[in-house]
C-alpha cells in the first residue's frame, strides 16, 4: 500500500480487498453507506485493520490512508 | 403401563441458559434459493439457525435476515472459514456487533479437504471467547478428551462431528459419540455428517441432545420434504433414547408365551 499515492483531498484504502479512493475525513459510517447499507442495517459489521469497530464508534472513527476495511454481512452458511 | 410421554420422560432441551422446543438446529448454507430455504427452514421446526459473515456480494438477491426474521428464528452466527484462533476470535467479535448476540458457533478448521477442526486452535479460541463473555458452541472432533477440555474452559455445549461437513457419511464413530455423551455435563449437539433422517435419529438414540443439520436438507433433491423427515427423525430418536430400548441379545427371545400351546401332534 503506497502511502501518498492518493490525489489531494483523498486517501487510498483497501475496501473489501479492492483498492479504493475515499475523501479525507471519511468515517466508518460513511463507508458502510458507500457499501450499500443503511446506517441501522442489522447483520453488518466492520473491521478496520483486522479489528472490529463497534457500531457505536462508526460515526466517530475516521479512516486513514492505507487502511484495510472489511464491511461484512450475513450470508447463508454453516 | 407407565403411560410415559415425550413430555413426561424426556428432559427439556436447555442450551445456553434457554429452553428450546426443537432439538434440530438448522444450517442455512447450500440452499438453491431463498424461497426454498424459507420453506425448508419452516418445515424443520428449528428455532436456531446458523449464519456466516462475508463481504457483501453485489449480486446477492434478497436478504437472508429477512427470511430468518419472518420465521422468527434465533440467529447463531458462526466462524466458518477460520483457520486460526486469532481469525475465529475476530470473526466472533464481528458477529457480535453484526447480530447483537454473544452466541457463537465456533469453527476453527485445520484441514481444507476434511474440514476437520484444529484442536489446538479451537481450544485456544474457545477459552478466549468464553473469557470475553461469549456463549461458545464449538464444532469439534469426535474426541472425548477434547470435548472434556472444551467443556472445562466453559463452552456451553460440545458439538462433535459425525463425519466430515457435507459428506453425508453419517456417524462414523458412534462409540466415541456415546462416550462424549456419557461424560458431558453440557449439551452434546451432533454437528456435521448427517446424510439423511436415520442418521439424525441415530444421533439422538446415542444420547445427543440435539443435531445440527445443513447440507442433508439444503442439498437434498426436495429440501422441504427432507426437512420434514429429519424433524420427525429427531423427535423419534429422542423418544426412543428415553423410552429405554431392549438390550441386544445373540439369540431370540420369544415374544409369545409357551403356556397354553396346543398339542397338535
Amino acid at each position: 500500500m503506497s502511502s501518498g499515492s492518493a490525489p489531494e483531498g483523498q486517501i487510498a484504502v483497501h475496501l473489501n480487498g479492492a483498492p479504493t479512493l475515499l475523501a479525507t475525513d471519511t468515517t466508518v459510517a460513511d463507508v458502510v453507506g458507500l457499501a450499500g447499507f443503511a446506517p441501522e442495517a442489522r447483520g453488518v459489521a466492520v473491521a478496520l485493520d483486522g479489528d472490529v469497530v463497534p457500531r457505536a464508534d462508526w460515526t466517530t472513527t475516521t479512516v486513514r490512508e492505507g487502511a484495510r476495511l472489511e464491511v461484512l454481512t450475513a450470508v447463508a452458511g454453516g | 403401563m407407565s403411560g410415559a410421554t415425550v413430555g413426561g420422560v424426556v428432559p427439556p432441551f436447555v442450551l445456553g441458559g434457554r429452553t428450546w422446543g426443537s432439538r434440530l438446529i438448522a444450517g442455512t448454507g447450500g440452499f438453491r434459493s431463498l424461497a426454498e430455504m424459507e420453506s425448508a427452514l419452516a418445515a424443520t421446526g428449528a428455532e436456531l439457525v446458523t449464519v456466516a459473515l462475508r463481504r457483501l456480494d453485489p449480486e446477492q438477491k434478497g436478504s437472508l435476515l429477512d427470511v430468518i426474521d419472518r420465521l422468527g428464528l434465533f440467529v447463531l452466527p458462526n466462524t466458518a472459514g477460520c483457520y486460526t484462533a486469532r481469525d475465529a476470535v475476530r470473526t466472533a467479535k464481528l458477529a457480535r456487533e453484526a447480530f447483537q448476540t454473544d452466541w457463537i458457533k465456533l469453527e476453527v478448521i485445520g484441514d481444507d479437504r476434511t474440514l476437520f477442526p484444529d484442536a489446538v486452535e479451537l481450544l485456544r479460541a474457545a477459552e478466549e471467547l468464553v473469557g470475553d463473555g461469549f456463549t461458545v458452541l464449538p464444532y469439534t472432533n469426535d474426541d472425548p478428551v477434547l470435548a472434556r477440555r472444551l467443556e472445562a474452559v466453559g463452552c456451553a455445549a460440545v458439538m462433535p462431528l459425525g463425519s466430515p461437513i457435507g459428506s453425508g457419511m453419517g456417524i462414523r464413530n458412534p462409540v466415541n459419540i456415546a462416550i462424549i455423551v456419557e461424560q458431558a455435563t453440557v449439551p452434546v449437539v451432533l454437528d456435521a455428517g448427517i446424510g439423511t433422517a436415520s442418521d439424525a435419529a441415530y444421533a439422538m438414540e446415542l444420547g445427543c441432545d440435539a443435531v445440527l443439520v445443513a447440507s442433508a436438507i439444503s442439498r437434498a433433491a426436495h429440501p422441504t420434504l427432507m426437512a420434514q423427515a429429519v424433524r420427525a427423525a429427531v423427535e423419534a430418536g429422542v423418544a426412543a433414547r428415553h423410552a429405554g430400548r431392549i438390550p441386544r441379545k445373540l439369540h431370540a427371545v420369544a415374544s409369545t408365551a409357551e403356556l397354553g400351546l396346543p398339542d397338535l401332534s
